[in-house]
Order: C-alpha cells, then structure tokens, then sequence
C-alpha cells in the first residue's frame, strides 16, 4: 500500500492552478448558458431544465449517440490490438528503431483537416490510389455514394490515423521492461505467449489503460476528419454527435440547447469513461492476484 | 519455431508501414502537382514536377508566420505541462492523500468536453483577461488537455519504478530534489520522451481553441491552412504542401526524442 501523505497536495497544486484556470471558467458558463433561453445578448429567460427534457427526447440524437457508440468501440477493437502488435512487431534498437519509430509516427502529426482532405482525394475512384486500386480489383467501391463505404472509409483513415498513438505508448511501456525478467522466464522455460500473458502485458497495464481512454474519449468526439471527409453523408451515415451538436450550436444558434446537449454529451463520455477505467482496474488487479497466488 | 515467428512480426511490420506511408506519399504527390494536374489525371508520380506549392508557403509571410507561431506556443505549452506534470504524477504514484483518486480521474475529465460549444466562454474568458491574439493564450488553453495527459502518462511509467529505490535513496542521505533530479528523472526518461511527444503533438494538430483565441499576431499554421478552402474551389496543391510541411517539425522532435523511448530502463541503470 501507499503511505498516507497529506503533504503531496503541494506537489499536485501547479497542474491544479493549470488546469482549473481553463477548465472551471468555460464550464460553468456553460451550465449557465443551458439553464437559460438567449433570445439576444440583452434578453434572457430562465428556463430551468426545460432544455435537457428536449435534447433527450430528441430521436435523432438518439441516432446519433448509437452510431457514435458503435463507432467508438470498433475503433478500439481495431486500434488496441493493432497497436499492441506493432508495438510487439517494432524492432527494439539500433537505426532500425529510430527509423521505424519517426515513420509510425508520421501519420499523427498531421493537422486533422489536412487529414480528411488527403483521405478525400487518396478514396476516389478516379485519382486516388486507393480508390483507383480497388476499381483495379473490381471492387465497386464509393465513399461518397455508398454509406457503407463511407463508415468504412472514416474507419480506417481513424485506424490509419491513431494507431500509432497505442503502439508509442505500448512500445515504450514494453521497454521499460527490465531485461531480468526476460532471462528469468527464459530459465523457467515460458513461452513466447506466456512472456506476452505473465510480463509483457501486466507491464503495459498503465499505457494500455491510457491508451484505451484516449482513443476512446477522442474518437467520441471526432468532428474534423469525417466532417472534411464525407461532411457526415451519405445521408447520415457519418453524422456522428459532435458534428450533430456543431449543427445545432452553430448552424442554428441555439445556445441553449446546444449547451444542454453539450454537457449531456460530456456526461456520457464521463459515464463510459468511468466504466472503462474502473472495469480495467479491475481486470488488471484480478490478473495480479492470479499470478500470485 | 522463434525464428519463425520473428519473421511473421517483420513481415507485418514492412505491412503495416506500407500502408502508413502510402497516403503520406499521395499528400507528397500531391504536393508537388498542379491542381489541374491533381484532378484531371490518375498518376503515381508528378509528371510536371514543379515546386511552385512549396515555394507559395516560403515567400508568403502570412504563410510561413504560421509555422513559427505554432512552434512559439507549442514549446511553451510542452515546457510547461512536462514541468508541473512530473512532480504531481509522483506524487499520485507514491503517496496516497485526501481525494487522490478524485483529483486523478477529474484530471482527465477535462479532455472529455465536446469543443463547439466550450468555444464562446474560452473567448470570453481570455478577453476578459487581456490575452487575445498571444501565443501565450493558446499554450494556456492548450494545457487543458495536455497538462492531465502528462500526468496520466508520467505516471504510469512512475508506478512500474519499484517504490525500493527511492526508499533506499533517502536512507543514502539524499534530500527530494536531488533524489529526483540525479535518480529519478533518469529512470523515466521513457516515459518523459514519450510524453513531451505526445504534447507536442496534440498542441500542434489542435485547431478549434488556437482558431478561436488568435487573429493576426498568434495565428497557427493550422488556422492558415483553412483558408485554401475559398469561393473559386480547393486549392488542394498547396494545402498538401503544407501538409507536408507540417510534418517536418514533430519528426524532428520524434528523432531527438526516440533515444529515451527505445531505451527506458536499461539506460537508467547504467
């Protein structure tokens, strides 16, 4: 166990400054925004919760929030263990990993709108090369007609896009990995998948935790690279719910809903956040107690 | 059998960046293209090759003004959220004290809220304190989101030190800095690499907030790229050129960087 330490409060107390100095401000003019009706910036009327009892009720927003979900967990099912495998794949010194680190790392340095415009041109049939080398294979392949298509297209430029953020994170947490503990195993004869179940992955427990939290709670809010890419079309197939909110707060400027439905939002991301963390605690402390007893 | 297996990995590694590099090269291609030539013909290379894209971001002081602003606010922002990040993920790592799990898991709430809205107060609140149009405004805001992922990362790597070594150190006599600076930090340096990486990178993609809180004198490279989206249609040439512009600066932080990545731990004990 942890010793008691009243005293590392004055440790914590810069990030505290940092962060509330951002964080409480907005937040709380939001709250304020939501409980109320701007007519103008002169006449406000109070409302109470009568914004949230409408947002909830809204059907496409329930659309919305089911497609926002079901895309965020096949970006995790396809990023997490893509990731932790390239991470395992990626040569461990030498020039070889310096070169293979810059290039995985490539693709997230790129600005978020330069990404979904690259994607716009690299899907289409006519002159991108992914595009043009599927109508080779005679796949009859459309992003922007076909919602199929387009769900898959904003998948995989998501997949191409932040896989390389779990792999950094496994990659490093994998060589923190003292090289006793190799030798070790390697004495008592483990295999391979054993190295992976008893070490390598207990080891990762904090990255992968932080790797599954952050493409979970990025990928609920994506907005710029399906907006640029599809612009949430065909049809709604791509509209997931920031871009349904930006519809709201900017198209219609109605900030009160739009509050409300943000902090709604906010919530929801808080709740699944909080069942993931919680959940993988759990998972990792159960994997600790087996191995030692 | 590890032989085998060893060459199963590298076949999937030479994959997969195949298939990472392949749209950065249709950016790169792209880029070095005229826009007729872009969207009139399929090619795998440049036929005109011409560098007129790159040359329009050089000569452009309202393009190139771009990336020395981001560079500006992204360093300060990384400065400071690895800065204030270390000592509070120790102690998040080390000691338990009133509220720690709150504190800890709220930290990273602040990453969870939906932008489009947060938008309006952000800009009101750094009128009101008079920091409109600095990089400073922006490297503030920024440590929204970057000072919680700092101290989430740090420590994670933190809590995989056995807590022995610092016990044995204070027994040896020494005081919290020194212990920190001379025996600590060097066991990290993984971690604080992958970190200040990984600041660098959200500071320097984000677009919505440094949009929001700059005009003329702070505005980001990101901001400036919108505008090649105009009436008379894309101008997706130079957009890709500085596409790929925007590239060079982060692989230059991942290349000082990758030595503490790669070699974590075994380089703290030597």
């Amino acid at each position: 166990m942890k010793p008691v330490n009243q005293k590392a409060w004055f440790l914590i107390l810069p990030v505290l400054v940092c962060v509330a100095f951002s964080a409480i401000i907005p937040l709380m003019t939001v709250v304020n925004y939501s409980v109320q009706d701007i007519i103008s910036p002169e006449r406000r009327v109070f409302v109470g919760t009568e914004w949230f009892a409408s947002v909830m009720r809204d059907p496409d927003l329930h659309e919305a929030l089911w497609r926002q979900i079901v895309f965020s967990f096949s970006v995790l099912a396809c990023e997490i263990p893509l990731g932790i495998l390239l991470a395992l794949s990626m040569p461990a010194e030498g020039w070889r990993a310096s070169i293979t680190l810059v290039v995985v790392a490539l693709s997230l340095l790129i600005p978020w709108n330069v990404v979904g415009t690259i994607w716009q041109i690299y899907g289409r049939a006519d002159i991108g090369l992914m595009g043009a080398t599927l109508q080779l294979m005679n796949i009859d392949y459309n992003y922007t007609g076909n919602a199929t298509d387009a769900w898959l297209t904003v998948l995989l430029m998501d997949i191409w896009h932040w896989t390389p953020l779990v792999a950094l994170l496994c990659f490093a947490g994998l060589r923190s990995i003292p090289d006793a503990y190799y030798q070790a195993a390697q004495i008592d004869g483990a295999s391979k998948l054993d190295v992976f179940r008893f070490i390598q992955l207990p080891k990762m427990r904090g990255v992968l935790i932080i790797a599954v939290l952050l493409r979970f709670m990025d990928s609920f809010m994506i907005y710029t690279e399906p907006f640029v890419l599809t612009g949430g079309g065909p049809g709604n197939a791509t509209t997931f719910l920031s871009q349904y909110l930006t519809q709201k707060a900017v198209g219609q400027f109605d900030l009160g809903p739009a509050a409300a439905f943000s902090l709604i939002y906010f919530l929801i991301i808080l709740l699944l956040c909080f069942i993931l963390y919680n959940w993988m605690q759990q998972v990792g402390t159960q994997a600790k107690e087996q191995i030692h007893g | 059998m590890d032989e085998h297996r060893f060459k199963k990995r590298t076949i999937f590694l030479w994959f997969y960046i195949v298939f990472a590099l392949l749209p950065i090269y249709w950016m790169l291609n792209m880029s070095l293209r005229t826009n007729e030539e872009i969207l009139s013909t399929f090619s795998l290379f440049p036929k005109h090759l011409t560098f007129a894209n790159y040359m329009t971001i050089f000569t452009d002081v309202s393009w190139y003004s771009g990336y020395i602003n981001s560079l500006i606010y992204v360093a300060i922002n990384t400065a400071i959220s690895v800065l204030v990040a270390l000592p509070a993920a120790y102690a998040f790592s080390r000691f338990s004290f009133l509220g720690d799990k709150h504190v800890f898991f709220w930290l990273l709430t602040n990453r969870m809220t939906p932008p489009a809205v947060f938008l309006l107060p952000f800009f009101q609140l750094y009128t009101t304190v008079g920091l409109m149009d600095t990089h400073i405004a922006v490297a503030l805001s920024h440590l929204l989101f970057n000072v919680p992922l700092a101290v989430w990362i740090l420590e994670g790597f933190m809590s995989g030190i056995p807590r022995e070594i610092d016990e044995t150190a204070y027994i040896d006599g020494y005081s919290f800095p020194r212990f920190f600076i001379t025996i600590f930090m060097p066991l990290i340096k993984a971690g604080v690499g992958v970190t200040a990486f990984f600041c660098f990178m959200f500071s320097w993609v984000e677009l919505l907030l440094a949009r929001t809180l700059t005009s003329v004198n702070a505005k980001p490279i990101v901001a400036t790229m919108t505008r090649t989206v105009s009436a008379s249609g894309m101008d997706w040439a130079t957009l890709a050129a500085a596409g790929v512009l925007t590239i060079v600066p982060g692989a230059i932080v991942i290349w000082f960087v990758r030595h503490y990545i790669a070699k974590g731990f075994a380089m703290g004990r030597v």
